[in-house]
């Protein structure tokens, strides 16, 4: 089937999402879109699949004009979505899923069960995988999980799938294994379109990429180029993708954790008997596919958890058990890793959330009463420094871009004396500049002597910042491996399988 | 790179997440210790002389079965003894990790129960009819019961009904007038249905549609009916009492079922009852029915839980919720109809007749985790408590008992104690109370 979209414009309120985009996918191909995130890759196939509707443009497959008034006519047509956020009830065992809105029935709207779990097992079948239909869907690992969503997809019979940022989730094994299926289905004449700002996977698995930048289509690129090329094309100049640092000089400082442990209030033990030192001047990159328990790590370092033990000692002092504002004031910089939920106020000026950890004091409070002439001083200083670009102090952050919200909480952060710097996935929904600007600054903090921790699921920033990798999975600490562990060694690390036992049997 | 393996491999049978740690909870055996405390003192202060007499059987029952005339205070004694012998067995439990069995906690308040209602009788005029004290709570659950069964439609389907009160009462008042103008109570019936369904209708269109925080909506609805219906009743209803809000004439009869209506105990509570009853018992099977096994309900608890992932396979959401909040109004109704339309209902509707059932209706939603059988029950549960405010000053009128108004907090207290986790984790539908909207 051959999907063409003509100059597709949707706009949320001012903001042109996608301007007059064109693009053409053709069966048996992998279509890759690239992007930066907020570049209007997500917008655009929420278009195409009827859950937004375009302000103009058409949709045509084979040439024929479409309507979709919602998902269930994209669907109808022929067109299947595997969502970032995965579209599955956890409540629901894998075969209601996958029947969901295309339930096999016995007559009277009687659910076949039956033909449900027999449907399951046949998919997974044809594409080598064995999921138990019965099983719920919170019970699976997210891979799994993903396998579901292709399941639930095919069982519609698409003929044009979009797969909106699929590895975010995965391990870089897991990662293979989709690529795997991709192909085997584009192989099978499906139409694939793949979208990503991940440049090793395009380049890997397209046949053909297409560029998006800022809601319209800057060009199209060949799976030979560089990944230089392609990021260039992707931000609109030319970046620097590596990190430049020198060698750590280790100061006296120190952050020693040992037997940390973490559980949740059911019993879960999300942080499993963790230890490791960090010492000044060098940063301790903690990788791992998200959930395996290094939020919890970050936010324990900042006594944000409620059942902790094990011990926190920073420079010889005892922290465990403190609480954040006793954490705060032995020096820690935190960086949250949802920055929405936990770093600002969003409906807070820049220059409220500068000022955000600090209300309890002079210079920022005097007697209770806030010194606002001192706080628009400071934010008109610090969003120069920091880069933020923005109309003024006094703009909501709610209305800033996600790298620049993410430099106010890094402004804000680290404009104290820090004697530990704990950042959470510090780059996440971050454009390529602001990328560039965070990671520089966190060198610097390094280069100040204090100990640094890097949480990021993202394998390219730990390696770029790290001077050591500890990898962590289901709560524990697999191993922490120097900078430059070859990658397919800390991704089976990701996997749970620890660097000694991997001699030449993979997985 | 590795190589992607060639096998098949299995998932979902391996070990998901993060290690568990067994967490002990000592809430179930901290509860039974305190109510068996509270039972002895309650023996040592206020102990009671005398027989008390259980009637097991009815006159129409196969075998006639003799009243049970022992020692009130020797038997409250032996059961509270033979409960306390259940709460080393919870300690036990509790601490070695493990979860109580539903028997033992079931025995223990069968034991507690009789233990109380022994007490109770203990010299007292009359005697307990065990037939009645069952067949009396299930009519004063029947409005519960309803009540909870809408709830749960409304509530899986991510709509919250805090109006269950105002459905109930709008329907009690509806059905009255029509079947009173009428004469026929099947008219009646239809009309609280329609009434009930009514008032879901308002609900739905500023929860729903206009996406009113359903919680404020509920709220109102209730103050809204309770005013209006005051005042149509005092201006309307009081003065043409004989034509607008009658009695007699408008009642659907208990029917019997030949056979099955003369066997002891559950014959006149299951086989000879009314036939709102009988609708009752079908609406429960046919919900659960509905939800678990049928399309309609796999998307409304779909709807419920994720209304995006719903929303992606190409279900209306929105239009999903009003089928289920509509389809809850009108079993609401039923239930609103049962408070006039019942034979042995003896007065006609009154200004607040539903004196707050709805809310315990929305007690039992919880109390029966959002399960309409398990809901069901929980309603029966209250009305048998509700229902022992009545019964026990009538056992015994101008002794010294217990304030009714301490029974008439029974379901709210087993309410707060569900939610703080005595039956087990209680999860409420994950999108309940939200609006949905794509963009």
């Amino acid at each position: 089937m051959r999907l063409e979209l003509r100059g597709i414009t949707k706009r949320f309120g001012t903001f042109v999402a996608n301007d007059a985009i064109d693009l053409v996918v053709e069966s048996g191909q992998i279509h890759c879109i690239l992007g930066e995130n907020g570049a209007g890759k997500s917008t655009l196939m929420n278009c195409l699949y009827g859950l937004y509707r375009a302000e103009e443009g058409e949709i045509l497959l084979d040439g024929v004009p479409q309507r979709f008034a919602g998902p269930g006519d994209a669907m109808a047509a022929g067109i299947g979505m595997v969502h970032q956020h995965f579209m599955l009830v956890p409540v629901f065992t894998v075969a209601e899923n996958v029947m969901l809105g295309n339930e096999n029935t016995l007559g009277g709207g009687l659910l076949d069960m039956a033909a449900a779990r027999t449907r399951v097992t046949e998919i997974g079948d044809q594409l080598g995988f064995h999921v138990d239909p019965d099983t719920r869907i919170e019970d699976l690992p997210v891979g799994v999980q993903q396998r579901v969503e292709i399941i639930k997809v095919l069982s519609r019979d698409a003929q044009v799938l979009v797969f909106d940022e699929p590895t975010s989730v995965l391990t870089p094994q897991e990662t293979d294994e989709l690529m795997a299926i991709l192909k085997q289905l584009r192989n099978e004449g499906k139409a694939i379109i793949f979208i990503s700002h991940k440049l090793r996977e395009v380049r890997e698995l397209a046949d053909k990429i297409t560029v998006i930048r800022r809601g319209k289509v800057v060009g199209e690129a060949l799976p030979t180029s560089t990944n230089a090329e392609l990021a260039s094309m992707m931000v609109g100049r030319d970046v620097i993708l590596t990190v430049t640092k020198d060698a750590p000089k280790i100061t006296s400082n120190r952050l020693e954790v040992t037997d940390l442990v973490v559980t949740a209030d059911d019993g879960a033990v999300l942080v499993d008997k963790v230890s490791f030192t960090v010492k000044g001047g060098e940063v301790l990159c903690v990788a791992g596919v998200d959930g395996n328990g290094q939020s919890e790590l970050a936010n324990a370092l900042l006594g944000l958890e409620g059942q902790v033990t094990g011990s926190i000692v920073l420079n010889g002092a005892e922290l465990t058990g403190k609480n954040p504002r006793k954490m705060l004031d032995a020096g820690i910089g935190f960086i949250p890793a949802d920055r929405n939920e936990d770093g600002l106020v969003g409906s807070f000026t820049i220059a409220e959330n500068l000022m955000l950890n600090r209300s309890n004091g002079l210079p920022f409070a005097k007697g209770g009463v806030l010194q606002l002439g001192f706080r628009d001083q400071f934010a008109a200083e610090k969003i120069v420094e920091y880069d933020v670009r923005t109309e003024g102090i006094n703009q909501e952050v709610s209305r800033l871009s996600g790298g620049n919200a993410q430099k106010v909480i890094v402004a804000r952060e680290m404009s104290k004396d820090l004697s530990l710097l704990v950042a959470a996935q510090p780059t996440r929904g971050v454009d390529v500049g602001s990328i560039e600007f965070i990671h520089k600054r966190i060198i610097e903090e390094r280069d100040a002597g204090i100990p640094v921790i890097v949480v990021s699921t993202e394998l390219d920033e730990v390696v770029g910042l790290a001077d050591r990798i500890m990898v962590m999975y289901r709560g524990a600490a697999v191993g922490i491996v120097p900078a430059d562990t070859p990658r397919d060694i800390l991704g089976l690390m990701m996997a749970g399988i620890a660097p000694e036992n991997q001699e030449g049997a993979p997985a | 790179m590795s190589a992607v393996t060639a096998e098949p491999a299995v998932f979902g049978t391996e070990i998901v997440e993060h290690r568990i740690i067994e967490q002990r909870s000592f809430k179930l055996p901290i509860i039974l210790t305190v109510v068996s405390v509270l039972l002895v003192v309650m023996l040592l202060l206020a102990p009671r002389a005398g027989y008390a007499v259980f009637r097991l059987a009815a006159e129409t029952d196969y075998v006639s079965i003799p009243d049970v005339r022992v020692r009130g205070l020797l038997v409250a004694w032996i059961c509270v003894g033979a409960a306390a012998l259940l709460l080393p067995l919870a300690w036990h439990r509790a601490v070695t990790y493990r979860k109580l069995w539903p028997w033992a906690i079931a025995l223990f308040a069968l034991l507690a129960l009789t233990a109380f209602l022994a007490w109770a009788g203990a010299g007292a005029n009359g005697f307990w009819n065990v037939t009645a004290l069952i067949v009396n709570a299930i009519a004063v659950a029947v409005p519960l019961v309803f009540g909870a069964l809408g709830g749960v439609i409304g509530e899986r389907s991510g709509v919250v009904n805090i109006a269950i009160e105002a459905q109930l009462l709008m329907a009690a008042f509806t059905g009255t007038v029509t079947a009173s103008i009428t004469n026929n109570p099947w008219a009646g019936l239809v009309a609280a249905l329609a009434a009930g369904a009514l008032v879901a209708a308002l609900l739905g269109l500023l929860a729903i549609t206009y996406k009113v925080d359903q919680i404020i909506v509920g709220v109102v609805l209730n103050v809204l009916v309770i005013g209006m219906t005051t005042f149509l009743w005092r201006a309307w209803l009081q003065p043409n009492s004989d034509v607008l809000n009658r009695v007699d004439g408008i009642q659907f009869d208990s029917v019997g079922i030949p056979g099955l209506n003369r066997i002891p105990i559950i014959g006149p509570a299951l086989f000879n009852q009314n036939i709102i009853v009988y609708i009752m018992f079908i609406a429960v099977v046919a919900v659960w029915f509905g939800l678990y096994r049928t399309r309609w309900g796999l998307r409304t608890r779909a709807v419920g839980e994720h209304p995006k992932a719903a929303d992606t396979v190409g279900i209306k959401v929105n239009r999903t919720r009003w089928v289920a909040v509509l389809l809850a109004g009108a079993v609401v109704g039923i239930g609103g109809a049962s408070y006039t339309l019942m034979a042995g209902r003896v007065t006609g509707f009154d200004q607040e007749m539903t004196s707050g059932y709805g809310f315990i209706a929305l007690a039992a939603v919880i109390f029966g985790k959002w399960n309409p059988v398990r809901a069901a029950f929980a309603g029966l549960l209250f009305g048998f408590a509700i229902n022992l405010r009545i019964a026990l000053p009538a056992l015994n009128p101008g002794g010294p008992a217990i304030p009714p108004q301490f029974l008439l907090m029974v379901p709210y207290v087993v309410t707060l104690l569900a939610v703080a986790g005595l039956i087990g984790r209680s999860r409420a539908p994950a999108a309940v109370g939200s609006a949905y909207s794509v963009e």
